[in-house]
């Protein structure tokens, strides 16, 4: 394969597979970016002027634009430190010998498989509904009033689904960590006076750092633009209690018909997640490395 | 402190019996090596030891005091394992500090102790790479450095040398004689290598199937095997073992016979045979000669100057005083 007739074949064969995922990337982007600049409203038929920043401007200005910041941001937190947390603890309790281990281990991924619509109207429907959900029953037959989730704590009832189902991404990739942890090196640190606690701080801890980073990393991205959870359970409201950057892109540019505006909006969200991504780098990306 | 015994320690993984019922004494100071083909129970017996496993039934005393129900980090003991088990993330210094920063000592008498540990194994200048910058010899010192600065009752070594190159594996069986020799600590060795087990030891334990076939100092396992198991391990190369009516002539259903106690002549002896393979290493020369009433060839130990060609009869004469007699059931007739 390094002969110079085989490597212009190989380019050409991989040309149009390169080409396709380019332009599949590329063409969405710029026309974003070039309807970002027009003045475009759907309700509004005829020219689409070329308006400069205005549409920035409008965004950037929108009452709801910084709740919309902060809900992404307590989103992504929440959800990503549920899912380390809880992941770590599952993968540690997975990890150990039991019965039915492996019919465990898959109905513990399960929840990953469950589309984010429908489990987001399991969750409302089932679960979280005041009168018919399960949380709404149980409470009335203790004798206590039933919490309106959606109702009194939009945004923690958002992050309880979402955690609910990215837990098992995490705990699938943080167990298989754990489970390539050389032993020789654990019962090493018990010869050496470490105790469970010790063992799990100087030894399991900095072995899974790496699963870590990665877990978070790829949670962040699809965390960003979590949408269809929202959709079909709170609309974003009540008021935009739930309203996050994505929704607020889609009330924009399919609610009100200012596709300007919202493509305006979607080029913030990808400064956004760059920035954000770019943070997360930093901070922890030393892991990935060495 | 280092005496270590076992009274009728056994120990079972669900219905496999891996140890039936074995006593076994160290005594303080001792260099003891566990040695047996693999699988016979020496390295669950070192970890029965160590307290990684628990035993079936009977009792382990340290220094006088029942440790069957102790943990290990309570022990005492220090252990070396096969794949030195050195925490990849840590820098050499805060590996070696480990089992002191779990005893809470303070910072001052951890750094003092590192550095010493550090001097004696010619550590100094690794101290802040971290395992994966090092060799394997270095990595192997450092899992003894590790060993050493808890000051333990006596060391547990797990096939130490096995992932090290033939060079520096005599390198290190020296270092750990020496270092033996400095701390004067109680150590058990566990390995599968003959020559590791007769060239450290002062008593060496011959395992097999979870049974001692025999306790004692090298020479005298060399000297005075108990039956055919030990004699076949113990050597280099192996003993031979002859059958059938050359060993009638001897009383005895087996006899074995060292090549270095093998004569031999051109004209005249008590066994003929044709020159086969023969391996020259300056030193000595090894020849492997076919003869009847044996499955494999005779080995056979000449100086390094004896030049004998492929296909050349030869005689061979065992020396009387070093022929060891079998009986129908492997053990040696005195």
């Amino acid at each position: 394969m390094a002969t110079k007739a085989s490597r212009a074949s190989a380019r050409l064969m991989i040309s149009p597979a390169v080409i396709l995922l380019l332009g599949w990337m590329i063409i969405p982007l710029s026309m974003t970016l070039y309807f970002s600049f027009l003045r475009y409203n759907l309700l509004q038929p005829g020219p689409t002027p070329f308006v400069g920043w205005e549409n920035y401007y409008w965004f950037f200005t929108d009452p709801s634009f910084s709740a919309a910041m902060i809900n992404t941001l307590v989103l992504v937190g929440g959800v990503l430190t549920i899912t380390t947390v809880g992941g770590i603890c599952f993968a540690l309790l997975l990890d150990r010998p039991m019965f039915g281990q492996g019919i465990i281990r898959i109905m513990v991924i399960a929840p990953f498989f469950v589309m984010p619509t429908v489990s987001g109207l399991v969750w409302k429907n089932m679960f979280m509904n005041p009168v018919n959900g399960i949380f709404g029953r149980i409470a009335t037959s203790l004798g206590f009033q039933p919490v309106d989730f959606f109702g009194q704590i939009p945004m923690a009832s958002i992050i309880l689904i979402v955690s609910w189902m990215w837990l098992p991404f995490a705990t699938l990739i943080l167990l298989t960590a754990l489970q390539s942890l050389d032993q020789e090196q654990l019962e090493a640190a018990e010869m050496d006076g470490a105790n469970w606690r010790n063992r799990f701080w100087f030894i399991m801890l900095p072995h899974m750092a790496r699963a870590i980073t990665v877990v978070i990393l790829i949670q962040t991205i699809f965390l960003l633009s979590i949408f269809a959870e929202i959709l079909v359970t709170t609309n974003g409201g009540p008021g935009v209690a739930t309203t996050n950057l994505t929704y607020l892109i889609y009330v924009s540019s399919l609610l009100q018909f200012d596709v300007g505006i919202g493509s305006a909006g979607g080029v913030v969200a990808i400064i956004l997640a760059n920035i954000v991504a770019l943070f997360l780098m930093r901070m922890i990306g030393k892991n990935l490395d060495a | 402190m280092g005496q270590i015994s076992l009274s009728q320690v056994t120990k079972s993984f669900g219905d496999v019996n891996v140890i039936p019922p074995l006593d076994l004494e160290i005594n303080e100071g001792e260099f003891v090596v566990f040695v047996g083909p693999s699988g016979c129970g020496k390295s669950t017996l070192l970890r029965l030891i160590a307290g990684l496993e628990d035993v079936t039934s009977g009792h382990i005393a340290i220094d006088g005091q029942d440790a069957t129900d102790v943990p290990p980090a309570k022990r005492g003991l220090a252990m070396v394992f096969q794949s030195y088990a050195l925490y990849p993330h840590m820098t050499v210094r805060k590996n070696i500090a480990f089992p002191l920063r779990m005893a809470k000592l303070d910072q001052a008498a951890q750094d003092k102790k590192v550095e010493e540990a550090a001097r004696v194994l010619n550590l100094t200048d690794y101290l802040d790479r971290r395992p994966g910058q090092l060799s394997g010899g270095q990595r192997q010192r450092v899992a003894i450095g590790r060993a050493i600065v808890r000051e333990p009752a006596a060391f547990l070594f797990d096939e130490p040398l096995s992932n090290l190159d033939a060079a520096l594996r005599v390198n290190m069986r020296l270092e750990i004689s020496e270092l033996h020799k400095q701390l004067d600590t109680t150590m058990i060795y566990v390995t599968h290598d003959q020559v590791e087990a007769m060239t450290m030891a002062d008593k060496i334990v011959v395992l097999r199937a979870g049974n001692i076939e025999q306790v004692g100092s090298p020479l005298e396992l060399y000297r005075r095997p108990q039956n055919k198991f030990v004699a076949g391990f113990i050597g280099s190369p192996k003993m031979n073992f002859l059958t059938g009516a050359t060993a009638a002539a001897y009383d005895a259903q087996t006899i074995g016979i060292r090549p270095e106690h093998l004569e031999v002549s051109r004209d005249s002896g008590d066994w003929k045979g044709v020159v086969g393979v023969s391996e020259h290493l300056g030193s000595d020369t090894f020849f492997h000669v076919p003869v009847p009433d044996s499955d494999d060839p005779l080995t056979v130990r000449a100086s390094g100057e004896v030049d004998l060609k492929r296909g050349e009869e030869i005689f061979l004469t065992p020396i009387q005083e070093h022929l060891h007699r079998f009986d129908d059931q492997g053990l040696a007739i005195r």
